[in-house]
């Protein structure tokens, strides 16, 4: 593999919260490192608190992780980089006062696209995503599934290599997500985009995957990576396929006893909330 | 349908609201000229009319209306510009929240007319002790509202606007601003009104001039009707402008 292949390199990249001793120090992510390919999409599954929405937010620029460092194309990572990093949010990152098109248009303002270009664009990216007859409406005028679909179209406007999804479907019912899952695995599979998309979804994880890294509890680390050898788009059929039962097997035995982890270990601290661990 | 009946509603509550005034009016009307109510304490209406249209005549309200527009505009000038600037200020850093919140809300709690002597005392019986007490009582309202209008954007919003490579300016102009607008203006609109109140109301107390200062002059001479005329005026200007504020809020609220 030659460096040219990465799009991100993580190197040892860990993240605590608070001071050791503190009541709210919270170590999220033990030393991580991995290696994201140009043109993948990978997914990070885990348990909740595993620190996979950390890794996001680290290798997006919102965050300085305590120890470690991350490279993207090949130079270090200092804060958000928005020409090549755009992020979808889990929800209600649209700005309710601005209509769906100004939305997109204002990503662009932003990033600092020419003015000249942000008609065309926002046109292009909300046809991708089917919303061209919702241009005008507001983002409390749409459903939960067609406000993500804004935010995707924000995101593809910026026109940036790597996109980072944090649970974008995360709010969703379990059926507009699979609609939205097999749009997406469509409409990347016409770009060129390196994708890192944040899941607790397993099925969404295997469906839309190149590889999926899997989590273990707090403090996260990845446990292992499981590769999902089929082209994309994606068909429909794939849900119902030997392959795909096989890999979601899989995938559920890795995390059955990270979750029990996770479970048995949030669960007295809550009771005793604001009581020393 | 449900609009019409929407209307018809609207217009029913609309009808008893003018029913209910045009009552008072009677049973004063009344009360006046057959009931044997003393003039000097309630003089009858027709009477306020005639010196009403005398006054609004005659132009004698001018120079009082001038000296406490002046001093209205002036005040709310003031605490507009002190308490939107001061507030953002104490909006940006966490540790000036926790410093200035609780201590504007605590200012704002007390009665602050009482220091009326003082300010008269500092700034003397003309119109600055009114621009100066004004702005103060309505700096509170308005440096809060805009506090809590800065301090509560939604984080999500920022963090994408951010990450999007939104600069400070633009950040502020398409994120900040437009999510504490609304918040903002409800405190302008109490500004606004107890600024007016607290003018009047210290005109009648301690001035040389002034709508309130002339109506407690009238009151003093004994001259009823005249007074209960200048009451009225005063009372339909007021009127006035909040709707025009009111008007303005729900304007910047929907284009917020």
């Amino acid at each position: 593999m030659t460096a040219g292949d990465v799009a991100v390199r993580i190197k040892g990249v860990g993240h605590q919260f608070g001071e050791a001793g503190e009541t709210q120090y919270v170590r999220a992510l033990a030393d991580t490192s991995l290696d994201i390919l140009r043109g993948e999409l990978l997914c990070l599954i885990g348990p909740s608190g595993c620190g996979k929405s950390t890794l996001l937010n680290v290798v997006g620029g919102l965050m300085e992780p305590s120890s470690g460092s991350v490279e993207v194309s090949g130079h270090p990572l200092r804060g958000p980089r928005p020409s090549e990093i755009a992020f979808v949010f889990q929800e209600n990152a649209l700005f309710p006062w601005n209509t769906v098109e100004e939305n997109v248009r204002l990503g662009m303002l932003f990033q600092g696209v020419p003015k000249s270009e942000h008609e065309p664009r926002a046109r292009k990216s909300l046809e991708a995503v089917g919303l061209a007859d919702f241009a005008k409406h507001y983002p409390g005028q749409l459903s939960g599934g067609m406000r993500q679909r804004a935010a995707l179209a924000r995101a593809l406007a910026l026109q940036t290599g790597i996109l980072l999804m944090d649970e974008p479907f995360g709010a969703l019912d379990e059926q507009t997500r699979m609609i939205l899952g097999e749009d997406l695995s469509v409409l990347l599979s016409r770009t060129e985009k390196t994708i890192v998309f944040v899941t607790h979804s397993l099925g969404e994880a295997v469906f839309l995957a190149d590889r999926v890294a899997v989590f273990s509890a707090r403090p996260g680390s990845i446990k292992k990576i499981i590769k999902v050898d089929e082209p994309h788009p994606r068909n429909p059929s794939f849900v119902t396929s030997e392959k795909f039962t096989e890999l979601r097997n899989e995938l559920y035995a890795l995390l059955h006893d990270e979750i029990r982890k996770a479970v048995s270990e949030t669960a007295p601290t809550r009771n005793g909330a604001g009581g020393a661990a | 349908m449900a609009r019409r009946s929407e209307r018809t509603r609207q217009l029913a509550s609309r009808t008893v609201q003018i029913a209910f005034l045009l009552a008072v009016l009677l049973l004063w009307y009344l009360a006046t000229t057959f009931w044997g109510v003393n003039r000097l304490l309630l003089p009858n209406p027709v009477e306020v009319w005639e010196q009403l249209m005398e006054v609004l005549r005659s132009g004698n309200y001018l120079p009082d209306l001038r000296v406490t527009a002046t001093e209205f505009v002036v005040a709310f000038l003031l605490s507009t510009t002190t308490g939107t600037v001061v507030g953002f200020f104490a909006s940006r850093s966490r540790f000036w929240t926790r410093v200035f919140e609780p201590l504007f809300a605590g200012i704002f709690s007390i009665p602050i007319i009482l220091f009326l002597p003082l300010y008269v005392l500092f700034f003397g019986l003309g119109l600055e002790s009114k621009i100066a007490l004004g702005a103060t009582i309505s700096f509170f309202p308005i440096v809060l509202a805009t506090i809590a209008g800065f301090s509560n954007v939604d984080r999500t919003l920022i963090t994408a606007a951010r990450s999007m490579g939104a600069s400070d300016w633009l950040l502020f102009r398409y994120v900040l601003l437009p999510a504490a607008l609304p918040v903002i203006l409800g405190g302008l609109r109490i500004g606004f009104t107890i600024c007016l109140l607290s003018i009047l109301g210290s005109e009648t107390i301690a001035s040389l001039a002034g709508l309130g200062h002339h109506i407690v002059e009238l009151a003093e001479n004994m001259e009823m009707s005249r007074m209960f005329a200048y009451i009225a005026f005063v009372v339909v200007m007021v009127a006035l402008l909040n709707a025009v504020v009111s008007h303005l809020e729900a304007r910047g609220r929907r284009r917020g």
